[in-house]
Protein backbone atom coordinates (compact mmCIF):
# COMPACT_ATOMS: atom_id res chain seq x y z
CA UNK A 1 0.00 0.00 0.00
CA UNK A 2 2.83 2.36 0.93
CA UNK A 3 4.35 1.75 -2.49
CA UNK A 4 1.71 3.97 -4.03
CA UNK A 5 2.99 7.56 -4.03
CA UNK A 6 -0.56 8.89 -3.70
CA UNK A 7 -1.11 6.87 -0.51
CA UNK A 8 2.20 8.09 0.90
CA UNK A 9 1.26 11.66 -0.01
CA UNK A 10 -2.14 11.34 1.67
CA UNK A 11 -0.65 9.89 4.86
CA UNK A 12 2.05 12.58 4.91
CA UNK A 13 -0.47 15.36 4.41
CA UNK A 14 -2.79 14.03 7.11
CA UNK A 15 0.12 13.54 9.51
CA UNK A 16 1.29 17.12 9.15
CA UNK A 17 -2.27 18.46 9.38
CA UNK A 18 -2.92 16.43 12.52
CA UNK A 19 0.19 17.77 14.25
CA UNK A 20 -0.17 21.34 13.01
CA UNK A 21 -3.84 21.93 13.84
CA UNK A 22 -3.89 21.60 17.66
CA UNK A 23 -0.56 23.41 17.94
CA UNK A 24 -2.00 26.02 15.61
CA UNK A 25 -4.77 26.67 18.15
CA UNK A 26 -2.15 27.90 20.60
CA UNK A 27 -0.52 29.93 17.83
CA UNK A 28 -3.88 31.65 17.29
CA UNK A 29 -4.72 32.10 20.99
CA UNK A 30 -1.28 33.43 21.89
CA UNK A 31 -0.94 35.51 18.72
CA UNK A 32 2.21 33.70 17.71
CA UNK A 33 1.58 33.70 13.95
CA UNK A 34 4.66 35.80 13.30
CA UNK A 35 6.66 33.61 15.66
CA UNK A 36 5.65 30.59 13.58
CA UNK A 37 6.45 32.39 10.34
CA UNK A 38 9.95 33.22 11.55
CA UNK A 39 10.48 29.66 12.78
CA UNK A 40 9.66 28.48 9.26
CA UNK A 41 12.06 31.01 7.69
CA UNK A 42 14.82 29.87 10.01
CA UNK A 43 14.15 26.30 8.97
CA UNK A 44 15.12 27.16 5.39
CA UNK A 45 18.63 28.03 6.58
CA UNK A 46 18.66 24.64 8.27
CA UNK A 47 17.63 23.00 5.00
CA UNK A 48 20.38 24.80 3.05
CA UNK A 49 23.04 23.87 5.59
CA UNK A 50 21.99 20.24 5.57
CA UNK A 51 22.08 20.18 1.77
CA UNK A 52 25.58 21.68 1.86
CA UNK A 53 26.99 19.35 4.49
CA UNK A 54 24.83 16.41 3.43
CA UNK A 55 22.95 15.50 6.57
CA UNK A 56 19.28 15.05 7.39
CA UNK A 57 17.08 17.94 6.25
CA UNK A 58 14.70 17.24 9.15
CA UNK A 59 17.41 17.57 11.78
CA UNK A 60 18.93 20.64 10.09
CA UNK A 61 15.56 22.38 10.02
CA UNK A 62 14.69 21.52 13.63
CA UNK A 63 18.13 22.50 14.92
CA UNK A 64 18.39 25.88 13.19
CA UNK A 65 14.81 26.94 13.91
CA UNK A 66 15.12 25.99 17.60
CA UNK A 67 18.45 27.83 17.83
CA UNK A 68 16.99 30.97 16.22
CA UNK A 69 13.83 31.05 18.33
CA UNK A 70 15.74 30.34 21.56
CA UNK A 71 18.22 33.16 20.88
CA UNK A 72 15.41 35.56 20.02
CA UNK A 73 13.42 34.61 23.14
CA UNK A 74 16.48 35.19 25.32
CA UNK A 75 17.28 38.53 23.69
CA UNK A 76 13.75 39.94 23.72
CA UNK A 77 12.94 42.96 25.82
CA UNK A 78 16.53 44.15 26.19
CA UNK A 79 16.18 46.92 23.65
CA UNK A 80 13.86 45.62 20.95
CA UNK A 81 10.52 43.88 21.04
CA UNK A 82 10.00 40.27 20.10
CA UNK A 83 8.36 40.86 16.72
CA UNK A 84 11.20 43.09 15.54
CA UNK A 85 13.81 40.57 16.61
CA UNK A 86 11.83 37.76 14.99
CA UNK A 87 11.60 39.77 11.78
CA UNK A 88 15.34 40.34 11.77
CA UNK A 89 16.34 36.79 12.69
CA UNK A 90 13.73 35.07 10.50
CA UNK A 91 14.52 37.00 7.34
CA UNK A 92 18.24 36.88 8.04
CA UNK A 93 17.95 33.08 8.12
CA UNK A 94 15.81 33.02 4.99
CA UNK A 95 18.24 35.23 3.05
CA UNK A 96 21.30 33.40 4.31
CA UNK A 97 19.66 30.11 3.42
CA UNK A 98 19.03 31.26 -0.14
CA UNK A 99 22.61 32.54 -0.48
CA UNK A 100 24.09 29.35 0.93
CA UNK A 101 22.11 27.26 -1.54
CA UNK A 102 23.48 29.27 -4.48
CA UNK A 103 26.96 27.93 -3.64
CA UNK A 104 25.82 24.35 -4.05
CA UNK A 105 25.55 23.31 -7.67
CA UNK A 106 22.44 21.53 -8.84
CA UNK A 107 20.12 22.21 -5.89
CA UNK A 108 18.64 25.45 -7.13
CA UNK A 109 15.66 23.68 -8.63
CA UNK A 110 15.33 21.47 -5.57
CA UNK A 111 15.03 24.57 -3.41
CA UNK A 112 11.63 25.35 -4.91
CA UNK A 113 10.48 22.02 -3.47
CA UNK A 114 11.46 23.19 0.01
CA UNK A 115 9.73 26.54 -0.42
CA UNK A 116 6.34 25.19 -1.51
CA UNK A 117 6.74 21.51 -0.68
CA UNK A 118 6.84 18.39 -2.81
CA UNK A 119 4.40 15.99 -1.23
CA UNK A 120 4.33 13.61 -4.18
CA UNK A 121 7.99 12.74 -3.66
CA UNK A 122 7.57 11.75 0.01
CA UNK A 123 9.57 8.59 0.65
CA UNK A 124 8.83 5.88 3.21
CA UNK A 125 11.56 7.35 5.44
CA UNK A 126 10.01 10.82 5.15
CA UNK A 127 6.66 9.35 6.08
CA UNK A 128 8.13 7.64 9.13
CA UNK A 129 9.77 10.90 10.25
CA UNK A 130 6.52 12.84 9.75
CA UNK A 131 4.56 10.40 11.89
CA UNK A 132 7.27 10.29 14.59
CA UNK A 133 7.12 14.09 14.67
CA UNK A 134 3.33 13.93 14.85
CA UNK A 135 3.41 11.55 17.83
CA UNK A 136 5.94 13.73 19.69
CA UNK A 137 3.90 16.89 19.14
CA UNK A 138 0.61 15.25 20.16
CA UNK A 139 2.13 13.68 23.29
CA UNK A 140 3.70 17.03 24.28
CA UNK A 141 0.42 18.87 23.79
CA UNK A 142 -1.71 16.25 25.50
CA UNK A 143 0.65 16.14 28.49
CA UNK A 144 0.95 19.92 28.91
CA UNK A 145 -2.53 20.91 27.69
CA UNK A 146 -4.01 22.37 30.90
CA UNK A 147 -0.72 23.95 31.95
CA UNK A 148 -0.36 25.60 28.55
CA UNK A 149 -3.92 26.90 28.66
CA UNK A 150 -3.38 28.38 32.11
CA UNK A 151 -0.11 30.02 30.99
CA UNK A 152 -1.89 31.42 27.94
CA UNK A 153 -4.61 32.95 30.12
CA UNK A 154 -2.33 34.52 32.69
CA UNK A 155 1.31 33.74 33.47
CA UNK A 156 1.12 34.89 37.09
CA UNK A 157 -1.94 32.74 37.65
CA UNK A 158 0.03 29.79 36.29
CA UNK A 159 3.11 30.63 38.38
CA UNK A 160 1.01 30.85 41.54
CA UNK A 161 -0.06 27.24 41.06
CA UNK A 162 3.53 26.08 40.70
CA UNK A 163 3.97 26.13 36.93
CA UNK A 164 6.92 27.68 35.11
CA UNK A 165 5.40 29.75 32.27
CA UNK A 166 8.72 30.10 30.41
CA UNK A 167 9.28 26.37 30.38
CA UNK A 168 5.71 25.75 29.28
CA UNK A 169 5.95 28.17 26.38
CA UNK A 170 9.19 26.52 25.33
CA UNK A 171 7.12 23.38 24.82
CA UNK A 172 5.30 25.28 22.09
CA UNK A 173 8.59 26.48 20.58
CA UNK A 174 9.79 22.87 20.34
CA UNK A 175 6.45 21.77 18.91
CA UNK A 176 6.61 24.51 16.28
CA UNK A 177 10.13 23.55 15.23
CA UNK A 178 9.02 19.92 14.81
CA UNK A 179 5.89 20.81 12.83
CA UNK A 180 7.87 23.13 10.56
CA UNK A 181 10.51 20.46 9.96
CA UNK A 182 8.00 17.74 9.08
CA UNK A 183 5.86 20.15 7.10
CA UNK A 184 8.66 21.28 4.78
CA UNK A 185 8.29 18.26 2.52
CA UNK A 186 4.48 18.61 2.43
CA UNK A 187 3.67 22.31 2.03
CA UNK A 188 7.11 23.97 2.26
CA UNK A 189 8.47 26.70 4.53
CA UNK A 190 6.42 29.43 2.89
CA UNK A 191 3.08 27.75 3.49
CA UNK A 192 3.54 25.72 6.68
CA UNK A 193 2.26 28.57 8.86
CA UNK A 194 -1.06 28.33 7.01
CA UNK A 195 -1.46 24.68 8.08
CA UNK A 196 -1.09 25.95 11.65
CA UNK A 197 -3.47 28.87 11.65
CA UNK A 198 -6.10 28.33 8.92
CA UNK A 199 -7.65 25.11 10.33
CA UNK A 200 -7.62 26.60 13.84
CA UNK A 201 -9.22 29.81 12.61
CA UNK A 202 -11.87 27.83 10.68
CA UNK A 203 -12.71 25.74 13.74
CA UNK A 204 -13.17 28.75 16.01
CA UNK A 205 -16.70 29.65 14.96
CA UNK A 206 -17.92 26.05 15.32
CA UNK A 207 -16.96 25.34 18.94
CA UNK A 208 -17.33 26.39 22.56
CA UNK A 209 -14.31 24.86 24.30
CA UNK A 210 -10.55 24.84 23.55
CA UNK A 211 -10.49 21.03 23.31
CA UNK A 212 -13.24 20.94 20.68
CA UNK A 213 -11.41 23.65 18.75
CA UNK A 214 -8.30 21.45 18.61
CA UNK A 215 -10.30 18.42 17.46
CA UNK A 216 -12.25 20.33 14.79
CA UNK A 217 -9.07 22.05 13.58
CA UNK A 218 -7.43 18.63 13.16
CA UNK A 219 -10.41 17.33 11.19
CA UNK A 220 -10.47 20.41 8.97
CA UNK A 221 -6.72 20.16 8.44
CA UNK A 222 -6.92 16.51 7.40
CA UNK A 223 -9.90 17.15 5.13
CA UNK A 224 -7.95 19.96 3.45
CA UNK A 225 -4.97 17.66 2.93
CA UNK A 226 -7.07 14.94 1.27
CA UNK A 227 -9.18 17.29 -0.87
CA UNK A 228 -6.15 19.38 -1.82
CA UNK A 229 -4.23 16.31 -2.89
CA UNK A 230 -7.11 15.12 -5.06
CA UNK A 231 -7.64 18.56 -6.54
CA UNK A 232 -3.97 18.80 -7.50
CA UNK A 233 -4.26 15.37 -9.17
CA UNK A 234 -7.36 16.31 -11.13
CA UNK A 235 -6.33 19.85 -12.11
CA UNK A 236 -2.58 19.16 -12.29
CA UNK A 237 -1.73 21.96 -9.85
CA UNK A 238 1.11 22.14 -7.27
CA UNK A 239 -0.02 20.05 -4.29
CA UNK A 240 1.11 22.13 -1.29
CA UNK A 241 -0.58 25.32 -2.51
CA UNK A 242 -3.69 23.28 -3.48
CA UNK A 243 -4.00 21.97 0.09
CA UNK A 244 -3.72 25.51 1.46
CA UNK A 245 -6.31 26.75 -1.06
CA UNK A 246 -8.79 24.11 0.10
CA UNK A 247 -8.11 25.02 3.75
CA UNK A 248 -8.71 28.69 2.94
CA UNK A 249 -11.95 27.82 1.17
CA UNK A 250 -13.16 25.92 4.25
CA UNK A 251 -12.22 28.96 6.36
CA UNK A 252 -14.32 31.26 4.17
CA UNK A 253 -17.26 28.85 4.27
CA UNK A 254 -17.23 28.48 8.08
CA UNK A 255 -16.86 32.24 8.46
CA UNK A 256 -19.85 32.87 6.19
CA UNK A 257 -21.88 30.14 7.93
CA UNK A 258 -21.24 31.55 11.38
CA UNK A 259 -22.17 35.01 10.12
CA UNK A 260 -25.50 33.77 8.76
CA UNK A 261 -26.24 31.70 11.87
CA UNK A 262 -25.61 34.78 14.01
CA UNK A 263 -27.89 36.92 11.84
CA UNK A 264 -30.56 34.23 11.78
CA UNK A 265 -30.58 33.71 15.55
CA UNK A 266 -30.76 37.48 16.04
CA UNK A 267 -33.84 37.61 13.79
CA UNK A 268 -35.47 34.69 15.63
CA UNK A 269 -34.75 36.37 18.96
CA UNK A 270 -36.29 39.65 17.78
CA UNK A 271 -39.42 37.87 16.59
CA UNK A 272 -39.83 36.09 19.90
CA UNK A 273 -39.50 39.33 21.79
CA UNK A 274 -41.98 41.27 19.68
CA UNK B 1 10.20 28.14 62.55
CA UNK B 2 7.63 30.34 60.88
CA UNK B 3 6.09 31.61 64.07
CA UNK B 4 5.75 34.99 65.56
CA UNK B 5 3.99 35.18 68.88
CA UNK B 6 0.97 32.91 68.80
CA UNK B 7 0.23 33.47 65.16
CA UNK B 8 1.44 31.08 62.48
CA UNK B 9 3.22 32.95 59.70
CA UNK B 10 2.19 31.93 56.20
CA UNK B 11 4.38 34.33 54.26
CA UNK B 12 7.48 35.96 55.66
CA UNK B 13 9.48 38.43 53.58
CA UNK B 14 12.76 39.79 54.93
CA UNK B 15 14.72 42.71 53.42
CA UNK B 16 13.61 41.87 49.91
CA UNK B 17 15.38 43.59 47.04
CA UNK B 18 14.29 43.15 43.44
CA UNK B 19 15.74 44.87 40.39
CA UNK B 20 14.95 44.79 36.67
CA UNK B 21 18.35 45.27 35.14
CA UNK B 22 19.85 48.27 36.90
CA UNK B 23 16.48 49.63 37.95
CA UNK B 24 15.66 48.94 41.59
CA UNK B 25 12.01 48.05 41.95
CA UNK B 26 11.80 46.86 45.53
CA UNK B 27 14.14 47.99 48.28
CA UNK B 28 14.37 46.41 51.70
CA UNK B 29 10.79 45.25 51.87
CA UNK B 30 9.94 43.35 55.05
CA UNK B 31 6.44 41.97 55.36
CA UNK B 32 4.62 39.13 57.04
CA UNK B 33 1.22 37.58 56.54
CA UNK B 34 -0.18 35.58 59.42
CA UNK B 35 -3.07 33.16 59.59
CA UNK B 36 -6.47 34.83 59.25
CA UNK B 37 -4.95 38.21 58.51
CA UNK B 38 -6.03 40.66 55.85
CA UNK B 39 -3.17 42.80 54.59
CA UNK B 40 -3.71 45.46 51.95
CA UNK B 41 -0.90 46.94 49.91
CA UNK B 42 -1.52 50.37 48.44
CA UNK B 43 0.74 52.52 46.32
CA UNK B 44 0.90 54.50 43.10
CA UNK B 45 1.50 52.96 39.67
CA UNK B 46 4.99 51.60 39.29
CA UNK B 47 5.51 51.34 43.02
CA UNK B 48 6.38 47.66 42.83
CA UNK B 49 3.12 46.16 44.12
CA UNK B 50 2.77 43.61 41.35
CA UNK B 51 6.51 42.91 41.49
CA UNK B 52 6.11 42.08 45.17
CA UNK B 53 3.37 39.59 44.24
CA UNK B 54 5.54 38.08 41.52
CA UNK B 55 8.35 37.64 44.06
CA UNK B 56 5.97 35.84 46.42
CA UNK B 57 4.71 33.39 43.79
CA UNK B 58 8.28 32.91 42.57
CA UNK B 59 7.85 34.10 39.01
CA UNK B 60 10.76 36.58 39.13
CA UNK B 61 14.26 36.23 40.55
CA UNK B 62 15.05 38.17 43.74
CA UNK B 63 18.29 40.09 44.16
CA UNK B 64 18.70 39.73 47.90
CA UNK B 65 16.70 39.08 51.02
CA UNK B 66 14.34 36.19 51.53
CA UNK B 67 10.80 35.15 50.77
CA UNK B 68 9.73 32.24 52.97
CA UNK B 69 6.43 30.55 52.23
CA UNK B 70 4.96 28.03 54.65
CA UNK B 71 5.35 24.50 53.34
CA UNK B 72 2.49 23.23 51.19
CA UNK B 73 0.80 26.61 51.34
CA UNK B 74 -2.12 26.72 48.92
CA UNK B 75 -2.35 30.06 47.16
CA UNK B 76 -5.43 31.30 45.38
CA UNK B 77 -4.35 33.99 42.96
CA UNK B 78 -6.74 36.56 41.51
CA UNK B 79 -5.04 38.33 38.59
CA UNK B 80 -6.06 41.69 37.13
CA UNK B 81 -6.97 40.36 33.72
CA UNK B 82 -7.01 37.30 31.51
CA UNK B 83 -5.29 37.37 28.14
CA UNK B 84 -8.36 36.11 26.43
CA UNK B 85 -10.03 37.30 23.28
CA UNK B 86 -12.71 35.80 21.11
CA UNK B 87 -10.22 33.50 19.39
CA UNK B 88 -10.11 31.30 22.49
CA UNK B 89 -13.45 29.61 23.21
CA UNK B 90 -13.62 28.96 26.94
CA UNK B 91 -16.61 28.44 29.18
CA UNK B 92 -16.55 29.55 32.80
CA UNK B 93 -16.84 25.94 33.95
CA UNK B 94 -13.86 24.79 31.86
CA UNK B 95 -11.81 27.72 33.16
CA UNK B 96 -12.64 26.89 36.78
CA UNK B 97 -11.64 23.28 36.21
CA UNK B 98 -8.25 24.33 34.84
CA UNK B 99 -7.25 25.11 38.43
CA UNK B 100 -4.56 22.85 39.81
CA UNK B 101 -5.25 20.81 42.98
CA UNK B 102 -8.93 21.61 42.79
CA UNK B 103 -11.45 19.73 44.90
CA UNK B 104 -15.23 19.42 45.14
CA UNK B 105 -15.51 21.67 48.17
CA UNK B 106 -13.55 24.33 46.27
CA UNK B 107 -15.85 24.00 43.25
CA UNK B 108 -18.85 24.46 45.56
CA UNK B 109 -17.34 27.64 47.00
CA UNK B 110 -16.53 28.90 43.52
CA UNK B 111 -20.14 28.37 42.47
CA UNK B 112 -21.34 30.31 45.51
CA UNK B 113 -19.14 33.21 44.49
CA UNK B 114 -20.50 33.15 40.93
CA UNK B 115 -24.00 33.78 42.29
CA UNK B 116 -25.70 32.23 39.29
CA UNK B 117 -25.66 28.81 37.71
CA UNK B 118 -26.10 29.93 34.12
CA UNK B 119 -22.77 31.74 34.35
CA UNK B 120 -21.04 28.33 34.29
CA UNK B 121 -21.85 27.74 30.63
CA UNK B 122 -21.12 31.32 29.53
CA UNK B 123 -18.13 32.15 27.38
CA UNK B 124 -15.46 34.03 29.35
CA UNK B 125 -15.02 36.55 26.53
CA UNK B 126 -18.68 37.58 26.88
CA UNK B 127 -18.57 38.39 30.59
CA UNK B 128 -18.95 41.86 32.05
CA UNK B 129 -16.15 43.24 34.24
CA UNK B 130 -18.05 42.37 37.40
CA UNK B 131 -18.84 38.84 36.25
CA UNK B 132 -15.23 38.27 35.23
CA UNK B 133 -14.01 39.35 38.66
CA UNK B 134 -16.35 36.86 40.30
CA UNK B 135 -15.13 34.13 37.96
CA UNK B 136 -11.48 34.93 38.70
CA UNK B 137 -12.24 34.87 42.42
CA UNK B 138 -14.08 31.57 41.96
CA UNK B 139 -11.05 30.11 40.14
CA UNK B 140 -8.82 31.14 43.06
CA UNK B 141 -11.10 29.28 45.49
CA UNK B 142 -11.02 25.98 43.58
CA UNK B 143 -8.10 24.58 45.61
CA UNK B 144 -9.47 25.79 48.97
CA UNK B 145 -6.56 28.20 49.41
CA UNK B 146 -4.85 29.14 52.68
CA UNK B 147 -4.03 32.53 51.21
CA UNK B 148 -5.97 34.58 48.70
CA UNK B 149 -3.80 36.99 46.73
CA UNK B 150 -5.72 39.69 44.87
CA UNK B 151 -3.94 41.93 42.38
CA UNK B 152 -6.10 45.04 41.95
CA UNK B 153 -9.12 42.81 41.81
CA UNK B 154 -11.57 45.71 41.63
CA UNK B 155 -10.02 47.32 38.59
CA UNK B 156 -12.72 48.18 36.10
CA UNK B 157 -15.50 48.03 38.69
CA UNK B 158 -17.42 51.09 39.76
CA UNK B 159 -17.45 52.01 43.44
CA UNK B 160 -20.60 50.11 44.45
CA UNK B 161 -19.18 47.19 42.45
CA UNK B 162 -15.89 47.23 44.34
CA UNK B 163 -17.72 47.64 47.63
CA UNK B 164 -19.80 44.54 46.92
CA UNK B 165 -16.65 42.70 45.86
CA UNK B 166 -14.83 43.59 49.09
CA UNK B 167 -17.86 42.44 51.05
CA UNK B 168 -17.62 39.10 49.29
CA UNK B 169 -13.93 38.81 50.20
CA UNK B 170 -14.78 39.42 53.84
CA UNK B 171 -17.44 36.71 53.74
CA UNK B 172 -14.94 34.28 52.25
CA UNK B 173 -12.46 35.04 55.00
CA UNK B 174 -15.12 34.46 57.62
CA UNK B 175 -16.35 31.16 56.20
CA UNK B 176 -13.04 29.62 55.11
CA UNK B 177 -10.60 31.26 57.49
CA UNK B 178 -8.10 31.99 54.72
CA UNK B 179 -5.69 34.89 54.89
CA UNK B 180 -5.88 37.67 52.37
CA UNK B 181 -3.12 39.68 50.77
CA UNK B 182 -4.32 42.26 48.33
CA UNK B 183 -3.15 45.10 46.17
CA UNK B 184 -5.14 48.24 45.62
CA UNK B 185 -4.08 51.14 43.48
CA UNK B 186 -6.85 53.15 44.96
CA UNK B 187 -5.48 55.03 47.93
CA UNK B 188 -8.91 56.07 49.07
CA UNK B 189 -10.69 52.77 49.21
CA UNK B 190 -9.33 49.98 51.33
CA UNK B 191 -11.13 47.46 53.41
CA UNK B 192 -11.82 48.52 56.91
CA UNK B 193 -11.46 44.85 57.77
CA UNK B 194 -7.76 45.00 56.87
CA UNK B 195 -5.56 44.16 59.79
CA UNK B 196 -2.80 46.17 58.22
CA UNK B 197 -2.44 48.60 55.37
CA UNK B 198 1.00 48.82 53.85
CA UNK B 199 1.94 51.74 51.70
CA UNK B 200 4.50 50.78 49.13
CA UNK B 201 6.55 52.98 46.87
CA UNK B 202 9.63 50.93 46.10
CA UNK B 203 10.15 50.77 49.82
CA UNK B 204 7.53 50.57 52.56
CA UNK B 205 6.55 54.18 53.35
CA UNK B 206 4.25 53.42 56.22
CA UNK B 207 1.97 50.78 57.60
CA UNK B 208 -0.62 50.32 60.27
CA UNK B 209 -4.24 49.60 61.02
CA UNK B 210 -6.52 51.41 58.62
CA UNK B 211 -8.51 52.87 61.49
CA UNK B 212 -5.42 54.16 63.14
CA UNK B 213 -4.32 55.81 59.94
CA UNK B 214 -7.57 57.42 58.93
CA UNK B 215 -11.23 56.54 58.89
CA UNK B 216 -14.14 58.53 57.70
CA UNK B 217 -17.73 57.32 58.13
CA UNK B 218 -18.94 60.05 55.75
CA UNK B 219 -16.98 58.46 52.94
CA UNK B 220 -18.36 55.02 53.69
CA UNK B 221 -21.90 56.31 53.75
CA UNK B 222 -21.48 57.44 50.17
CA UNK B 223 -21.79 53.83 49.12
CA UNK B 224 -25.12 53.24 50.81
CA UNK B 225 -26.13 51.49 53.97
CA UNK B 226 -25.74 47.96 52.60
CA UNK B 227 -22.00 48.21 52.41
CA UNK B 228 -21.54 50.36 55.42
CA UNK B 229 -18.36 49.59 57.22
CA UNK B 230 -16.90 47.71 54.31
CA UNK B 231 -15.08 50.73 53.04
CA UNK B 232 -12.90 53.16 54.83
CA UNK B 233 -11.20 56.27 53.75
CA UNK B 234 -7.49 56.03 53.95
CA UNK B 235 -6.16 59.52 53.82
CA UNK B 236 -2.67 59.43 52.56
CA UNK B 237 -0.44 62.20 53.82
CA UNK B 238 2.98 60.77 53.27
CA UNK B 239 5.27 61.91 50.55
CA UNK B 240 5.75 59.48 47.71
CA UNK B 241 9.26 60.70 47.08
CA UNK B 242 11.51 57.73 47.31
CA UNK B 243 14.25 57.89 49.84
CA UNK B 244 17.61 58.17 48.17
CA UNK B 245 16.13 57.97 44.69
Amino acid sequence: MLDDFMVRAALAGMGVALAAAPLGCFVVWRRMAYFGESTAHAALLGVSLSLMFEFSVFLGAIFVSLLMTSLVTLAQGRSLFLDTLLGVAGHMSLATGLVVVSFISGVRIELMAYLIGDILSVSKTDLLLIWIGLVIVLVLLFWRWSALLLCTLNEDLAASSGLNPRRESYTLTIGLAIVVAVGIKVVGVLLIISMLIIPAASARSLVSTPEKMAVFASLIGMLSAILGLNASYVFDTPTGPSIVCVASLIFIITLALSFFVEQFSAVVKNKKES
Amino acid sequence: MLKSGNNIMLIEIQNLNVAYGRKKVLENVTLTLGKNEIVTIVGPNGSGKTTLFKAIIGSIPIKSGSVVIKQNLKIGYVPQVLNIDRSLPLTVERFLKLAKNRNDQGFLRAQQVLDSDDLLSSQISNLSAGQLQRVLLGHALMNEPDVLMLDEATRGLDQPGSAAFYKKIEEIRETTGCSILMISHDLHVVMSASNRVICLNGHICCQGEPKSVAASPEYASMFGSKVEGTLALYQHNHSHERKGA
